[in-house]
């Protein structure tokens, strides 16, 4: 195993994913120097983490100086968005950030003599979504169909990317990970301010079955991946499966089916007047589900994801706000239930006898 | 007055009893005999609590419903729930497989009693109700009582509702990543190697196997050394007989038939509603397949084996005809 590397880029350290992994990597002692490359800064809360993280605030057009005069060793290319931002352009400006940005990184990436690794961020996306895939996807499963979400196609596009750069650069681990959508009792999302919603719709008659991976999960997992050598493809999920409906009865909320043609009109409306709550990644994910095998992360990293029953749990735990069917309710209204028939069934019963006897 | 005091007071009294009512003999039973249950060990005693039965019912049921309510139940990555399963399809498909249909099942002990196994059968019927009733079969008849894995055309995936209880029933579509990983998973896994051609034919041909595509079935089971128990299915040729098949009607709906039969589509709902033909299920003795891991992809053993698969169900089929010579008997 090869040492772990004294210079590391991280890209996208604005977002709460991106603070994380450079404030994790500039506090192991064995990495000299955290370069955070973002060209936005990061929200307040999450500047504290940035401590002992050199921040250079400049696009991915910046990356090609950046990354060859520092000489990085590691890139760690998180700058991803999955949603578009209304107020930082939306849709345009996710994929000039997702695909351009992707390419300039690697293109710098490939023009620094003294790197080792990649690390780049995917998405378990990247299998698309359709009627004839498999229940569960391998890293070897080859997406049937192109998706119709922004997100996803970007995703296709940023793999193909790193393709090439494999190819041209064989020497450098690179390391792509499909992450499961993220949750915890922290990270805010697309996906967990939907859970969030007391009232959440859903598609009707369809039931996705979903995966997460907890964020401290995939923090370590990114973490292994720039201080040890992992080169390779792996999907990062929790183990085991929820239904979309279970998902939302366990976090105590009310779903609300729509038909399909419904939810993607409401939420093409929704993106008009410039909330997003849900696009087509969600649709796509709502009506075919996406299970991964993770057994390839599980042997190569040597360590297991805590399981999606468990991640989804720790949410739940922090979004107790807003639940309205909760377990505990349920149980209180069983046993109201159970003890109203008993009381009646014990006032009904002398009853009959007695006018019996009359 | 009672009836007892009243009969005292007749003259002429003398200790009479009327007969027991006579031993029942079914004479167009709905029930053939080896389905008569074993008398039934006596009911658990009453629970200490004080509660009757119907109490426990009650409090069964509000229970189920509070964690279907709560999302306290597990499901598997196919989407398996085997809860509502239990709880609710099995139930129902039962009164249909026993009362309807009087199925009969025969070499239940070719199934292997664990481990992995491809059970494959004959399709036909219309819909594929036959599908369900070999998955209540299994788990009625089986000592093990196991959940049979069925592997479906992706046109029932593509369908909205259709394509959840599918998968909570046990189903994926029919492909080899998923069937493999089913059977190296130790599943049970159920295929209809012919597909819409099976269950869109006329009644016609009835009870001629068609054609069993590439046999990608087969490449599945030797990939994973799974021994394949053919099974032959009687009795869902004649639920629903096509008489013809409207093709253009069909082209226009995206499906790959549209039936005529008997009743639909000139009685509407009512002509759903299947004949009560008899049915016989019978297992055939498994063919092993673990010493021929290595020929998966050499297609002159994949065609011969389904070929064997394809000429014992079509052997297993007469033989099964000619116990039955009354579709419609009891």
């Amino acid at each position: 195993m090869t040492s772990p590397p004294s210079v590391v880029v991280v890209t996208g350290v604005s977002r709460y994913i991106g603070a994380r992994v450079a404030a994790r990597l500039a506090a192991d002692p064995r990495i000299d120097r955290v370069v955070g490359l973002d060209p936005h800064d990061p929200p307040a809360g999450l500047l504290g983490l940035l401590d002992g993280v050199e921040r250079i605030r400049a696009d991915a057009r910046a990356a090609t100086e950046a990354i060859a005069d520092l000489g990085a060793e590691a890139v760690v290319h998180l700058a991803m968005t999955s949603v578009p931002d209304a107020q930082h352009g939306g849709r345009a400006a996710m994929k000039e950030q997702n695909v351009i940005g992707t390419m300039q990184v690697l293109a710098a990436a490939q023009g620094a003599p003294g790197l080792r690794k990649l690390v780049v961020r995917s998405s378990t996306a990247a299998y698309g979504a359709s009627f004839r895939d498999p229940a569960v996807f391998t890293e070897d499963t080859e997406p049937r169909a192109v998706p119709r979400g922004s997100f996803a196609r970007d995703i296709l596009d940023i793999e193909g990317y790193v393709r090439g750069f494999r190819r041209r650069r064989p020497e450098v681990a690179a390391t792509v990970l499909r992450f499961a959508p993220m949750i915890s009792s922290s990270a805010e999302t697309s996906l967990t301010r939907y859970f969030a919603q007391p009232v959440v719709p859903t598609v009707l008659g369809r039931d996705a079955r979903l995966q997460f991976v907890h964020a401290d999960d995939a923090l370590e997992i990114l973490h292994r991946s720039v201080t040890e050598d992992h080169p390779g493809t792996f999907n990062v999920a929790g183990s085991g499966v929820l239904m979309l409906s279970q998902a939302v009865r366990r976090a105590g909320r009310i779903s609300l089916p729509l038909p399909e043609s419904a939810l993607s009109a409401g939420a093409a409306l929704l993106r008009n007047l410039g909330v997003e709550q849900i696009g087509m990644d969600q649709i796509d994910l709502f009506v075919h589900g996406r299970v991964v095998d993770t057994t390839r992360l599980i042997n190569e990293f040597g360590f297991t994801p805590r399981s999606t029953v468990a991640a989804f749990e720790d949410f739940i735990q922090a979004h107790v706000a807003g639940s309205t069917l909760t377990a505990d309710r349920l149980a209180a209204a069983e046993s109201a239930i159970l003890d109203g028939i008993r009381r009646v069934r014990a006032a009904a019963e002398p009853a009959p006898a007695g006018s019996e006897r009359s | 007055m009672s009836q007892d005091e009243f009969r005292d007071m007749l003259p002429g009294h003398t200790d009479f009893q009327l007969p027991g009512p006579p031993p029942v003999q079914r004479v167009n039973g709905r029930r053939p005999v080896p389905e008569k249950p074993a008398p039934r060990p006596a009911p658990p005693a009453e629970a200490d609590d004080g509660l009757d039965v119907w109490d426990r019912r009650v409090a069964d049921g509000l229970a189920f419903l509070r964690r279907r309510l709560a999302g306290a139940y597990e499901v598997d990555e196919f989407g398996f729930d085997p809860e509502l399963a239990d709880a609710l399809f099995h139930p129902v498909l039962k009164l249909l497989y026993r009362d309807w249909f009087r199925t009969e099942v025969f070499g239940i002990e070719n199934v292997p009693a664990d481990g992995s196994g491809l059970v494959v059968g004959n399709h036909s019927g219309t819909i594929a109700l036959d599908a369900l009733m070999l998955t209540v079969a299994l788990r009625d008849k089986h000592p093990r009582q196991r959940h049979l894995r069925l592997l479906g055309a992706d046109l029932v995936f593509r369908m909205p509702v259709m394509s959840e209880l599918a998968r909570a029933a046990g189903a994926t579509v029919a492909c080899n990543p998923d069937a493999e990983r089913l059977m190296n998973s130790g599943q049970l896994v159920g295929v209809f190697p012919e597909g819409f051609k099976g269950i869109g034919k006329r009644f016609a041909d009835r009870y001629k196997l068609q054609r069993f595509g590439r046999g990608g079935f087969v490449s599945a089971a030797l990939r994973t050394g799974t021994p394949i128990v053919p099974v032959a299915i009687v009795g869902a040729e004649e639920i629903y007989p096509i008489l013809a098949d409207l093709k253009p009607l069909a082209r226009l709906l995206g499906v790959p038939y549209f039936p005529v039969t008997p009743t639909f589509p000139w009685l509407g709902p009512l002509g759903m509603v299947p004949l009560p033909s008899k049915w016989l299920i019978q297992f055939c003795p498994p063919i092993p397949t673990a010493h021929l891991t290595e020929f998966a992809d050499d297609p002159l053993v994949v065609y011969n084996l389904a070929d064997q698969v394809r000429e014992t169900i079509q052997a297993t089929l007469h033989e099964l005809l000619e116990k039955r010579p009354d579709p419609f008997g009891p």
